[in-house]
């Protein structure tokens, strides 16, 4: 009896001893030679998770190692480095951040001192918005928040093909997801880092999203011979099921938003519209739809409305 | 034994001794509400009184907020509350000849119990709630209209549409122009819509609102109303600007 409440009361230490850490859980995942990702939960943020929600991944070049996003917090991006650091024995030698949302690049701060490329969208998002992104993380996740400040990126990325260290890396500029949504084809080893772009198995987000150019924008990475896709949240495939997946989710959401605005509904009734079957197994679609009737039915149902006669 | 037994159970039948019952949402400031807004008159938490509005406010400028009043006779009065709001009072609401409902969006400080409370003619409120957790700070920021300095272009103008329902009802849908301001955003003065008609076209009122400084930048209201398809809306807010429209499909 004794050993067994000993083994409880060292069990509770020891957990509250790894909580006190904040050690995010960073299992390198082998998608391809050279080239790994850090797979997140499909979750929300939460104090829980510490906003370890996406997907971030990193090439390992003869010449060092390319990282593509930083993650939510300035622990997130320093435990990252030292984990790249130290198990691929080179040093990160840049950082590309894919588009400006907060789990994105708040690890930023561990990488300052390296060039940190983005597209001139990205940046001035990270500018505008940045502050108000990292106060609201800290309402989110709290602790694993601590001394997190907003790095903006200090490289502009220019589309187009270089090669690093051996690997033929196409950098691509696109949106609908946000203004600038940036992915990574490498031709070397045929992996497309797609950012928020795709997502596999967890709804969309849509804060700053303009469904007509996302869809366009996936018909693009659609035409490149990619054998493996790194979504920005969810599992890493190597089919294009994430990309068919994520046009579906959009081309329904789109329709819903429209179809409620011409029936003359309010957003509550459009919030609880009932989510699919095809969509049964994405992650926090009822949540994210609530999201999303906030970011787009107001342009929709202001389009249903007629001026009305009113004396000058 | 018999007087005490009707004693006991007309208190039960009575809504007077749920009075005291704890609020659902266990509002820190639940009895100031009763206080202060309903002015210490009786109530009962009553599931009638259904309210919705998203769980997380994405937005705290814009927290959707709807609520329907079922198998309530004679609903006089309704008023919304966010207990917590630096201005906790959002509107009331007082349908004439349409139903107990009503669809608009709103300012959220921070996270809060929105209570919406129904009086009946019997001079009970009936009262419904639901807490939005939010990121905050929705009261305290100036309006968009009066940072980007273009109101003054469309103040007071008024949009709208009329929808037939399944149910055979319409839904009346308005949105008007106006900053809203609350006067806690830093050197601009309290600025909003106080009162609001919606008439039918032979001048019948269907019901009147009173609106107050959280009501959301050119709010949003959504109205179910009977089988009419024309209205004529009137109202004015606090610096004496008039609304006057016609609006129907």
């Amino acid at each position: 009896m004794r050993h067994w409440l000993w083994a409880v009361a060292s069990l509770v230490i020891s957990v509250e001893l790894a909580a006190a850490g904040f050690d995010y859980p960073l299992q390198p995942q082998q998608i391809a030679t050279d080239t790994f990702v850090l797979e997140g939960k499909t979750e929300d943020f939460s104090k829980d998770n510490g906003g370890f929600i996406v997907n971030s991944g990193y090439i390992v070049t003869q010449d060092g190692v390319v990282v593509i996003d930083t993650g939510a917090s300035r622990r997130f991006g320093e435990q990252q480095r030292a984990l790249i650091e130290k198990t691929t024995g080179k040093k990160v030698i840049r950082v590309y951040i894919t588009h400006h949302h907060p789990d994105h690049f708040l690890g930023n701060q561990a990488f300052s001192e390296l060039p940190i490329y983005a597209l001139p969208a990205t940046t001035q998002g990270v500018q505008r918005e940045g502050e108000m992104f990292s106060s609201n993380m800290y309402r989110l996740i709290g602790d694993w928040m601590r001394d997190t400040s907003v790095v903006a990126p200090n490289q502009v990325a220019q589309v187009g093909k270089e090669t690093l260290g051996g690997h033929e890396l196409e950098v691509l500029a696109f949106k609908g997801h946000t203004q600038g949504d940036l992915a990574i084809f490498d031709h070397t080893t045929g992996v497309l880092f797609a950012g928020d772009l795709v997502f596999n198995n967890r709804a969309a987000t849509t804060p700053h999203a303009e469904i007509i150019d996302w869809l366009a924008s996936l018909e693009q990475l659609l035409k490149l011979p990619f054998k493996v896709l790194v979504p920005g949240h969810g599992k890493i495939t190597q089919d294009a099921e994430p990309i068919a997946q994520t046009r579906a989710y959009l081309v329904w959401l789109q329709t819903i938003l429209q179809q409620a605005a011409a029936n003359g509904l309010d957003m509550n009734e459009v919030m609880a519209t009932p989510i699919p079957a095809d969509f049964k197994a994405v992650a926090l679609a009822q949540s994210e739809l609530r999201r999303s009737v906030a970011h787009l039915y107001p342009a929709l149902e202001t389009e249903q409305l007629k001026p009305a006669k009113q004396a000058e | 034994m018999r007087p005490f037994l009707v004693f006991v159970l007309s208190s039960l039948l009575s809504p007077w001794v749920w009075a005291d019952e704890p609020d659902p949402l266990n509002s820190p400031q639940w009895e100031f509400v009763h206080q202060r807004f309903l002015k210490g008159e009786p109530y009962q938490f009553d599931g009638k009184v259904k309210v919705e509005a998203p769980p997380d406010a994405e937005d705290s400028l814009n927290v959707p907020v709807s609520f329907q009043v079922e198998g309530l006779d004679s609903v006089q009065e309704i008023v919304v509350v966010a207990d917590l709001n630096p201005l906790p009072q959002v509107l009331r609401f007082r349908p004439k000849v349409m139903r107990p409902n009503l669809g608009f969006r709103m300012k959220l400080q921070q996270g809060s119990p929105i209570h919406v409370a129904a009086k009946t003619a019997d001079g009970l409120w009936h009262v419904g709630g639901v807490w939005v957790n939010a990121a905050g700070g929705g009261c305290t920021l100036p309006s968009v209209g009066t940072s980007s300095g273009d109101w003054t272009k469309t103040l007071g103008k008024v949009s709208a549409n009329v929808w037939q329902r399944p149910d055979g009802s319409n839904r009346l849908r308005v949105r008007l122009m106006h900053p809203m301001d609350t006067g806690l955003a830093s050197g601009i003065p309290t600025f909003h819509i106080e009162n609001l008609k919606v008439l039918s076209q032979d001048d019948q009122v269907l019901a009147e609102l009173d609106l107050f400084e959280p009501l959301s930048e050119n709010p949003m209201l959504s109205f179910d109303v009977a089988k009419q398809t024309e209205f004529k809306l009137e109202g004015r807010d606090n610096n004496g600007n008039r609304i006057q429209a016609e609006v129907g499909r």
